[in-house]
Formats: C-alpha cells, structure tokens, sequence
C-alpha cells in the first residue's frame, strides 16, 4: 500500500532520452490534478531560418534538426522539394534511398533498445556498467550499431549527416564491391538479430503491463513491402490518406507546457512509430518479420505503448531481411552513375516517410529562383506527445488504485517516455501559422 | 584515479553525442579509461564532480546561459564538441532575422511562451580550453582529443584549409563544377569529407586561422565570381565571425 495520498513527482531532464523534457505529475489526496511531458528543450526555429535560402540546401538544413534522424530528415526534405518541383528519380535512387532508410532504422533502434531501454530492465543506471557485467551483449550491439552505420557511410558518405543525398538522385553512387562486402556483413549479422530478439522476448516480461487504446498513424498502402520510405498516410481510425492532406492529419497546435506542438486527428490523441507501423502494417510483415513478432508475442494490433519497444525489434528483421533484397536488385542490375542535372522552378510540395520514431513530414514553398519562401516540418516525436500525456493520465491513477508508491510510479513514467523513443530537439522547431509582415 | 567526465547538451542536434558512440571500435576502451559522472543522454547518473566537461550546441536561452556558467566552475577542462558549439554553428542562421519576426513564425501568438535569445557559441559566454570542429564533428578529430587530454598533452591542431586535404586525395576541384566550394578557407581535419564525395565544402568547421582572403579571392576571379556570391553560402556555418566582423 502506498502511504502517500499527497505527492509530486518532477524528473527534471529525463535521461536516457534524446533532448530536455520534464515529467510532472502532481497527486494530491489520492486524486490526479496534473499529469504532463514538458518539454523544455530550446527552441529551434529552423522554418523560420529556412526561408530565403536555396532548394540545394533545404535537406542540408532541415538534417540539422537532428543528428539521429539526419538521414530521415534528408530524405523527407528531398522528397519535398522534388514533389514541388516535379523531379522524378530512377530506381537505383530509389533503391539507395531504401538502403539508407534501412541503416538509420537499425542504427536507431539498436541504440535505443541496447543503451536506453536494456539499463531499465536490467536494473541499471546506463548501459556503461553492462560493458563489464555483459560484455557479450555491449559488443553485440557494438557490432550491430557499426553495421548500420557503415551501411550509412556507404551510401551516403556519413551516417550523421550523410553527403551524397540530393534532390534527383546522389553525387557519388556506392562501388558495387563495397555493397556486395555489406551484403556478407548482413548476412553474418542476422544471428546478431535473432540473438536480439530472444534477449527481449526473454525481458519483455518486465514491461508493464498496461494498455490504452488510441488512433495509430503511420505510412500504409504501397506494393505490398513494409512502407518506410513510400505510401500513403494510414490511421488504424480512418484508413488511407495521400500526404498532401497531412495538416488534417496532425492538426498541430502550441500548448504552454511545451516548446514542441501538439497534435491530435480522430481522437485527443494519437500515436505515430514502431508500435503504429506494425499495427497497421502486420500483414506486411516479411518471413524474418515474422519470425520475430512470434517469438516476441506480438499480434495487431497491440495497444499496450510499452510495446514501442518490441516493436522496434521486431522491425531491425524486418529492415534486414528487406535491405538484402534491395543490394540483390542494385547488384543485379549493376551500379551506374547518373548525372543529376534540375531546373528549380516555383511550386509546393509535400515530403512524407517513416523514419525511427515514426511519420515525418516536411512541406515546401518555393520561388521562381528555388529559394524556400515558407516550410513546415512536422516531427514523430511532437505528434507522441499529447499520446503520451494521455497515457500517464491513465496509468497515474491505475497505479495509485494498485497501491503503488511514488517512485514505482516515477520508474513507470520514465519508462513511458523513454518507451516512445522522443527525439526532442527533433520536435522543438515548429510552425503552422502563417507569417504575417 | 580515472578522470571523471561529463556530457552536456545544449541548443543542438545531439548528432555530436552520437558521433561519440559512433567511435563502436574505441568506445569500451575510452570507457574503460574514465569515469561518466554526467551524460544525461546515455545515463541516469548525474553528479558535478567532474574534471572534463564536454559541451555540445550553442547557447541560445537565459537558462542555456546560467546552466554554462555552473559547468564552466565545476569543470577543470571545458572542451566544446562540434560546431555549434564551436562556432554557433547553423544555429546562427537565427540571427539574421529578426527575432521577434521569427518567433511568431514558428509559434504564432503564443510566441511569449518560450524564451529565445540570440544564438552564441559557447567560448562567448565562458572560457574554452579546447575546440573540436565540424558538423557532425569528425571522429578521427574527436578521438585524437580524447586521447591528448587523456595522456596528457595538447590535441594536435590542424592550421591550414580543407584544399590542402582535397588536393591530396586528388579530387577535382569543385570550382571547376561551376560550383562554389568553401575550402580554401574552412580549417582541415575532416579529411575533404564532403568534396570526396563530389559535394563542395560548405565551410561546417569554420575558418581557419589566418585565412589567405587573397588566395580565395584569386580563386573566385578567375571562375568571375566574387566574395558576395559565396557570402550568402558562409552565413551557414560562419554567422559568429560575420557578424563579430
């Protein structure tokens, strides 16, 4: 039994999450009178830094936005741009764009499900004492965060950041050896994968065993592969959507007690990221998908949030069994160069993918000379937000009816966040609102 | 003793934090050789006795600038990481509008919520002892600092521009693209990251030290172009140095 009727919790600058947020719940005789994820991250401003400058370097930009997410950034922004200025690109680009999705996604999902979450279940403060208590696990996700990035590097001549991503296609296309070199790499790590997934079968049982049922949004529709890099808008709510119709789909708004928007569509809240792809995307699944979703007792849809996680694993065999068949096509088609030459011209275009922590996206406007005259990017992370204060509003008052005390409660909501996986100074940038001289 | 080391973040991608984890060779080593006490990215442990400080992304709020100030006196070293941090990075950008403009941009009439304040880097408002550059910093750049500070002795500090790396790994210059290109006077240490991979230089590490304008000048008559047509590229990763000139 707790003894507390009447308590606070402020974890100012929770760890083990990417940017500043501060979770602050405010218990008083028994009851819930606040409940919130603040966010306190500075402020960014990239649209309003983006205007005025050149349809060349809107994806050198907005991939400032986050280190983490730079690829997914990269790849919205072009997408964008190339839908306002009517720019189509071949399948080779195709095809070494979903390779590059491929490496951010397993880089993104090891980190967290290895450094940020594992210490969780484990009972450790980070992952820099399993180094010496598991030494086995720390170099397999070593081995397997090294991997996604060299893939990175290798298409995109950075994993942070990459260089060789413009609008039409790439400046530098791989050497068929180096792919054929990271095809092997793959294959040996895919027992790396299953050793994953067995590791988090056998602590998912630590996860808290809560559920609440919400709108899940994410890409859907497509030729049948997992969308992560083409599609429609997909809400487990109201079905298919084009991109074009995204702002219906977030409807952002600024709350007080966060420098990142809010956003909301069928319900108060929705849920964008691992957990929302598998939901809507099951059926999709590839063998090795599968294969992992089993061992791990998942089944669509899921609503228990800490899910996210399991989710994220399951996607790294999805990712890995996917990115082989993409190298088997470039292979077999064989690697050329294919020189990019555009015209800017003015026009609007919309930009859509999934990236890690879930459905991205960025609009442009540009002039007659391609500079940027307004843009919008709106972020996985700020799309969360309302959901995951929606979650804690459940779960305070279900953990308070259970008796349970203060820092049970405080460990379960660090959990939450970290669950989701937010990527804050991602989210605090903005806009929605017309400028008005 | 293990020197104990602290990470800190501010206005910023984090992409530098994650360049450090990036290092999967030499990561256990250098944990091996220190002791995290602050790295609120990585870990729930939190104390301020550290010796080294590292600091990523610029400063850019009332609370940015008081919470620099306290690393500043509990650090013996203060080591910035990356251009943001560095230089004030893209960050910058910000300052060449407005300020009040680019608020109600961005979050309309609630602009009042959120405190902003001009972008700087860190070395104006606290002393640095050591700089690493780029964006993301470089690896092999962090590394060699890492180690220096580690052992004892000064990082090794390159001092000339990104052409004298681009001109040894033998790339054609990216003027003769029709291009313009901010090597001949962005520092080195990035090994001509960007131009070996047909892009141009946009400058992500700074100036270098005493930069030969004459040179560049040269480079830019001969293609007939001048200093203004490439100003407007500089503004990305140069804003500090423009507007302190």
């Amino acid at each position: 039994m707790t003894t507390e009727k009447t308590f606070d919790i402020n974890v100012h600058h929770v760890t083990r999450v990417e940017g500043h947020g501060n979770i602050v719940v405010n218990v008083k005789n028994g009851k819930l009178e606040k409940c919130e994820l603040a966010i306190v991250e500075a402020p960014r401003f990239f649209e309003a830094f983006l205007r005025g400058r050149s349809w060349k370097e809107a994806a050198l930009i907005t991939s400032r936005i986050c280190g983490i997410c730079s690829p997914g950034h990269q790849l919205t922004s072009l997408k964008a741009t190339e839908d306002a200025m009517g720019i189509k690109v071949s399948e080779q680009t195709l095809l070494l764009r979903k390779l590059m999705v491929a490496g951010s996604f397993l880089q993104s999902h090891v980190l967290h499900v290895y450094f940020l979450v594992s210490p969780d279940l484990v009972g450790q403060p980070s992952v820099i004492p399993l180094a010496s208590s598991m030494p086995d696990v720390v170099k397999r996700a070593l081995k397997l965060k090294k991997l996604s990035n060299d893939i990175c590097d290798v298409v995109g001549g950075r994993a942070v950041h990459p260089i060789t991503m413009i609008p039409g296609g790439f400046t530098k296309i791989p050497a068929a050896d180096d792919l054929k070199k990271l095809r092997d790499r793959i294959v040996e790590a895919i027992p790396d994968i299953i050793a994953t997934v067995e590791l988090v079968a056998a602590l998912a049982g630590k996860l808290p065993n809560f559920t609440r049922e919400t709108e899940y949004i994410s890409l859907g529709g497509g030729n049948g592969e997992f969308p992560l890099y083409d599609g429609q808008i997909c809400s487990s709510d109201a079905g298919l959507t084009p991109d074009k119709n995204y702002r219906k789909m977030t409807n952002e708004r600024v709350v007080r007690h966060s420098s990142s928007k809010h956003t909301a569509v069928n319900r108060s809240s929705y849920m964008v990221g691992a957990l929302a792809r598998c939901n809507n995307n099951a059926g999709k699944f590839n063998a090795t998908g599968k294969k992992a979703a089993a061992a791990l007792g998942y089944t669509a849809p899921c609503f228990n949030p800490y899910f996210n996680n399991v989710c994220q694993v399951i996607e790294c065999g999805q990712i890995v069994e996917d990115a082989l068949g993409w190298i088997d096509k470039l292979l077999a088609t064989g690697l050329k160069e294919e020189p990019v030459s555009v015209k800017p011209r003015a026009g609007t275009g919309v930009g859509c993918t999934e990236v890690p922590r879930g459905i991205l996206y960025h609009e442009y406007t540009y002039d007659d000379n391609g500079m940027v005259v307004d843009a919008n990017c709106i972020i996985p992370t700020g799309q969360n937000l309302a959901n995951i204060d929606e979650d804690m509003k459940k779960l305070v008052p279900e953990m308070i009816d259970a008796g349970k005390s203060k820092d049970d409660i405080t460990f379960a909501l660090e959990m939450l966040v970290r669950a989701y996986d937010p990527c804050i100074s991602c989210s605090v940038h903005l806009l929605d609102v017309q400028f008005v001289e | 003793m293990k020197p104990k080391v602290a990470f800190f973040d501010f206005t910023s991608c984090e992409g530098c934090q994650l360049q450090q984890l990036n290092c999967e060779d030499e990561l256990l080593g250098i944990l091996a050789a220190v002791e995290v006490v602050n790295f609120r990215e990585a870990t729930s442990v939190r104390r301020d006795d550290y010796d080294i400080a590292f600091i990523e992304g610029s400063i850019s709020t009332p609370s940015c600038v008081e919470r620099i100030r306290k690393i500043r006196e509990n650090a013996k070293v203060l080591v910035t990481l990356g251009a943001c941090a560095s230089t004030g990075g893209l960050n910058m950008l910000k300052n060449f509008q407005p300020l009040d403009k680019v608020r109600t941009y961005v979050y309309g009439d609630k602009a009042g919520y959120f405190d902003t304040l001009p972008v700087r880097p860190v070395d104006q408002v606290v002393k640095v002892d050591y700089k690493v550059h780029g964006c993301p910093m470089d690896k092999q750049d962090y590394l060699e600092t890492v180690k220096a500070l580690l052992s004892g002795r000064e990082p090794r500090q390159v001092k000339y521009p990104v052409c004298v790396e681009c001109k040894m790994k033998e790339n054609a210059c990216r003027y003769d693209y029709g291009e313009t290109c901010l090597g001949p006077v962005t520092r080195a240490g990035c090994g001509a990251r960007c131009p070996s991979n047909n892009y141009i230089c946009f400058g992500c590490r700074g100036l270098v030290d005493s930069p030969k304008t004459d040179a560049a000048n040269d480079v830019l008559k001969e293609r007939g172009l001048s200093a203004q047509d490439v100003l407007k590229k500089y503004r990305l990763f140069y804003g500090y140095s423009e507007v302190a000139e």
